[in-house]
This record gives C-alpha cells, structure tokens and sequence, in this order.
C-alpha cells in the first residue's frame, strides 16, 4: 500500500518534469525558425545590400547588379493608395463601434464581421479587386493594387482603433459634452485625440500586414520591370519583385530576393517594435 | 452678414447647426461599419458573376469530378488545353497540406501557450512573446523564400529519407519525388506560419481561467502539470479548440509560401512526400497565364469556394473563442 503510494507520487513526479520539459522543448522549436529566418536573411541578403540596390531598376538577365529602386517606389505608391482608402474608413468604423454603436445588435455584427473579414485569404481579396477593377478597365493597374491592400486594412484598422478608444474613460467624454461640445467635436479632437497614439499604431500595425502580401497583388499590380508612377499602369512592388526573382532560375536574381526580403523585414519588424513599444509603455493609460 | 443677429439667435443657429453636424457625422461613421459588410456582398457578387461560366457548366460536379485522359489511360483532372477542370486535386492539396500542419503545429503552440502563461519565468515573458508574435508578423513571400532555399533542400537531405526508411510502410511516405518540395514540405512550412496564431489564441484563453481555478486544483495537492491539465486546459478547452480552427482557417487560405513549394501539379497522390497543388497555389499560379474565358471562370470559383470555406470556417473559430473570453468562463458544472 505505502510502497504503490510512493511509486505512485514517483510518477505523478515525473509526468510534471516531462510536461515541463516538453513545453521548453516546444517553446525552442518554435523559437528557431524564427532565429533561423533571420540569421539566413542577414546571412545572405545584408551583403548585396549597396546604393545600386536601392537607386537602380532591374537589369535584364545576364547582366549583373541592378537593384530594386522601382519596386521599391512601387510599394511605395500602393501603400499609400492603400492607407487612404483603409486608414479613414477603418477609423471611421472603429469610432462607430466604440462611439455609437455599443452594445447593439449591428455593431455586434459588424465586429464579428470585421473579425471575420480579417481571416479571409489575401488572394480572395485580390480576386475581388481584379473583378472589380482590372476587368472593367482591361488592364492590370496600381490603383488596383492599391484598393486591394486598402480593403484588407479596414478591418483591422477597425478593430483596433475600437479598442483603442474603448480604453479612454468615460470621464472624458462627459467632461467635453458636460462643457457643450458638440458631440463630433467631442468624438473627434477629445476621444480620438486621446487615443490616438494607440490607433496610430493600430495603423502601422495593418500597414505593416499589407506591406508584405504579395498574392493579391500578382494579378492586380502584375508587376513590371521599369519606373512606372502612373496609377493607371502595372506596377512593381517589393514583395512582388522577391516571388518573381525567388521562383527564377538565376542566382543574382536569387540574391538580390534575399536582399529585398531583408529591406522588407527590416521595414516590418520596425513598425512592430514600434507598435509594442508605444504599446506597453501605456501612453494611454496616462491619459486616464 | 447683411443682418445682425441677436445672442440668442445666434446660439439658437449653432445649436441647430452642431445638430445637424452630429447627425451628418453619426451616418458618416455608420457608413463606414456598413462598409465592412458592403466588402462581403461585393466579394461575393463579383465572384460569383466572374465565375458564371463554370458555375452553369458544371456546378457542383466542378469539386469532385473527374476525366479519363484517352492518351495515358490515367485520371486526369485539370488540364486547361484539353478543357478538363476539376478543383479535386486542389481540394486535396488544400486539406492534406493544412491537415497535416494543424498535426505538426498544435502540440508545439499549446507547448508554447503552456510555457508562456504557467511555466515562464517573468522576465522571459515579454520577450518570447514578442519573439512568437513576430513570427506572425513576417510576410508569407518571405516564408515562402526561406522554405524554398534553406527547408526545402534540408528536407529532402535529412528528413525525407528518415520518413521513407522509417514510415513508408504506411504508404503515406513513398518517395519518388526527388525534388523535396511537395505536401509535407508545404504543411511544415504552414505550421511555422500558423503556429503564433494559435499559441498567441491559446495564451489568451488560458490567461481569461479564472485564478480560483488553479489555486482549486493546487490545494487538493496536484503537481503543477496536473494544475495544468486539470484546472487550465480543461476550461480553456472550447477556446483552445477556437483558435486551432482559427489555425486552419489561415493554413487553407495561405498562398504565396504553399505555390512556392507545394510543387504546383494537379494530381492527387497518397504519397505526402509527392507534388501536388492547392486551391490557393493553382490561382496564383495560374492566374495571370489564364488565356481562355472557362479557365478564368474556373479559378474564380475556386476563389469563391476557398471565400465561402475560409468565412465559415473563421465565423465558428471566433464563436468557440468569444464564448471562452467575453462570456462566462464554462467552469460551472
């Protein structure tokens, strides 16, 4: 009895140092892919990394060197169409959620479908932006490359300025109304204002998402090898230009994709940190 | 500026006008919610009026139909020249690669949930998670670069003959395939990509258990395992099931890392180690080289199909999530 006890409690004892030791275990699996991306990114991009790189377009193959500069503008260029379109109408539907909407049935089921919208597959959204835009005009273009990335950022934009400005007090707002301010005056230079280092963030956050797609963009933005600013015309882009020189054949192509991937995460892990940094030292929390 | 207003009249008027303001800003701010569901309806009717073609030719048989090629005398499925579509193979691609990187990547994400919010020292914890946040936040062309040049090669060197030697018996690991690339390659990168979304899910889940609970299972005299299992995971148990759905739902959709090393042939083969195609790789694959109108129509409905999965497939993953996190904790019984 005691010796079954002992041998059980030995067991017991056991199984807790092997669920331990699997959990570390799992945590540095998961850690090194990680480590192992960036050590190969750096390892094998950071050397190609020179002025030509960011100044020059893409010789033709055979010819060594070139850069990315047009993919580069071109990334650019969609972000930016990009960000108008998601930035004011995901900040105007977090302000509806947060604001007007709290607690009813409709907002209830726009933040489902926002939540929703956020998991659909890129290349749904690119689809979408070709049937709705590439078709009718005949020709690939920027601007719906552009609209494609912007449809994808409104829901997460909205999301995350709604919880942003559910954090700011009550308090706030009544003080404003409390004074007859007008309530959008209220809404807009108060609540906003006082969460807006946290949207602001919130919009790095899907600007930094967007930044790196590159599947709604291959029958969209298709991509070319020249300076190209018009909207109305192909485009490249960064995360375009990498897929097209990582499937090619050739070895300079294949490193001058390590190098344009490396600018990419570089640009990406920045607004991250960015975003956590901002995050965690509670600037809105001062506010309250 | 003719007529001098009284004071009155002209509180009166900025009154009205701050009304009028508040009304105009209020339906500002409702059409930009309605746009969230205008994106849905758009997405659906440009789909399914871009894919109308193979909609009225084929219907529902465009999933799981198949051809006879005259020539080899083997199945086929999805030759555009010959005007053979079916969306089978890619059917098959989607669910064996995301299957078997929901099998790979679940255990090591609850591991990393479990380490993180029970185990982690303090000072650790920030820093691994943002290390694991940051893996979510690197872009799929960048995954699919790093499979392609350093996975790939160290798969087909190192882990495919393991699996051959030791698991081809199964019939599931026949090698002949010599390139590496292929369904277990696309599923191991898959689960790297997945893994944050589910172990960042599962974390919160855990956190939102009640302390109560541990602190229960603690004084019976439980080893801190058994806390786990018995007070932690069994009440965060339909959350956990959420974001693991929620895994999924990203694994089906993804795109630029699967058409990078899936191998991008529409075949339907036992073997993992073999090529094959997924419903996201063959439309970007094929997109933009689509000639014929039926080819076109054919892949939009594939982007239709893999919409309609991916939405129900998330709507149930956020259910089974919300009801652990906002709603009571399901530790009543």
């Amino acid at each position: 009895m005691q010796q079954g006890f002992k041998m059980q409690t030995r067991l017991r004892w056991l199984g807790d140092k092997t669920a331990t030791f699997l959990a570390v275990l799992s945590t540095i699996l998961v850690i090194l892919p990680l480590v192992a991306i960036f050590v190969y990114l750096i390892l094998k991009g950071a050397h190609s990394l020179n002025l030509a790189f960011f100044t020059q377009i893409p010789k033709p193959v055979g010819e060594v060197g070139g850069g990315m500069a047009n993919a580069i503008v071109g990334s650019v260029t969609l972000l930016v169409i990009a960000s108008l379109l998601g930035v004011p109408i995901g900040i105007g539907g977090g302000i509806y959620l947060a604001e007007f909407g709290r607690g009813t049935k409709f907002a209830n089921a726009v933040r489902f479908t926002a939540d929703v919208l956020n998991g659909v597959p890129s290349i749904v959204m690119g689809l979408a932006a070709y049937a709705l835009i590439v078709v009718p005009q005949h020709h690939f273009s920027a601007l719906a490359g552009g609209v494609a990335l912007g449809i994808m950022m409104i829901p997460t934009v909205c999301r995350t300025t709604e919880e942003m400005l559910l954090m700011v007090p009550h308090a706030v707002r009544e003080a404003a109304l409390g004074l007859g301010v007008p309530n959008w005056r209220s809404v807009l230079s108060i609540t906003v204002k006082t969460a807006s280092p946290g949207i602001i963030t919130g919009c790095m956050l899907a600007f930094a998402r967007v930044a790196g797609e590159t599947a709604p963009l291959i029958f969209t933005a298709l991509g070319n090898d020249f300076w190209s600013t018009s909207l109305n015309e192909p485009i490249a882009a960064l995360p375009l230009q990498i897929y097209v020189y990582a499937i090619s054949p050739y070895d300079d192509w294949h490193r001058l994709a390590w190098a344009g991937s490396l600018v990419l995460i570089v640009l990406i892990v920045l607004a991250v940190a960015l975003v956590r940094f901002v995050t965690s030292r509670g600037v809105l929390k001062g506010a309250s | 500026m003719a007529q001098e207003h009284s004071a009155i009249r002209r509180y009166l008027l900025a009154r009205g006008n701050s009304a009028i303001a508040d009304r105009v800003f209020k339906s500002l701010m409702v059409l930009c919610a309605l746009s969230i569901f205008a994106i849905v309806v758009l997405i659906v009717t440009e789909l399914v009026q871009r894919s109308q073609l193979t909609l009225h030719t084929f219907g529902f048989q465009f999933f799981w139909k198949s051809y006879f090629d005259p020539t080899t005398g083997l199945p086929a499925y999805w030759d555009p020249v010959n005007g053979y579509f079916s969306a089978l193979p890619f059917v098959y691609g989607t669910l064996v690669s995301s299957l078997l990187s929901l099998l790979l990547a679940v255990p090591l994400a609850v591991g990393v949930a479990v380490f993180l919010t029970e185990m982690c020292p303090g000072f650790l914890r920030a820093p691994l998670a943002f290390l694991t946040e940051l893996l979510a936040a690197i872009p799929s062309i960048i995954y699919g670069l790093w499979a392609v040049f350093v996975l790939v090669p160290l798969l087909r060197e190192y882990v495919n003959p393991l699996l051959v030697s030791g698991l081809g018996w199964t019939g599931l690991f026949n090698d002949q395939n010599p390139t590496g690339l292929g369904y277990f390659a696309s599923a191991v990168i898959l689960a790297v990509m997945i893994l944050p979304i589910i172990s960042s899910l599962t974390r919160e889940v855990m956190t939102a258990v009640p302390h109560s609970q541990r602190e229960a299972v603690l004084a019976l005299g439980a080893t801190r395992w058994e806390m786990i299992r018995m007070g932690v995971l069994r009440n965060a148990r339909v959350g956990i099931v959420g974001a693991i759905i929620l895994g999924l739902g990203r694994a089906l959709g993804e795109t630029m890392a699967v058409t990078m090393v899936i191998g991008n042939t529409p075949q339907i083969k036992r073997s993992m180690l073999a090529t094959g195609s997924s419903m996201a790789s063959v439309i970007a694959n094929e997109f933009t080289e689509a000639v014929s109108d039926m080819h076109l129509s054919a892949l939009i409905e594939i982007g239709l199909a893999l919409f309609i999965v991916t939405i129900i497939v998330n709507a149930i993953a956020r259910l089974l999530v919300w009801a652990v996190t906002r709603g009571a904790p399901v530790t009543q019984r």
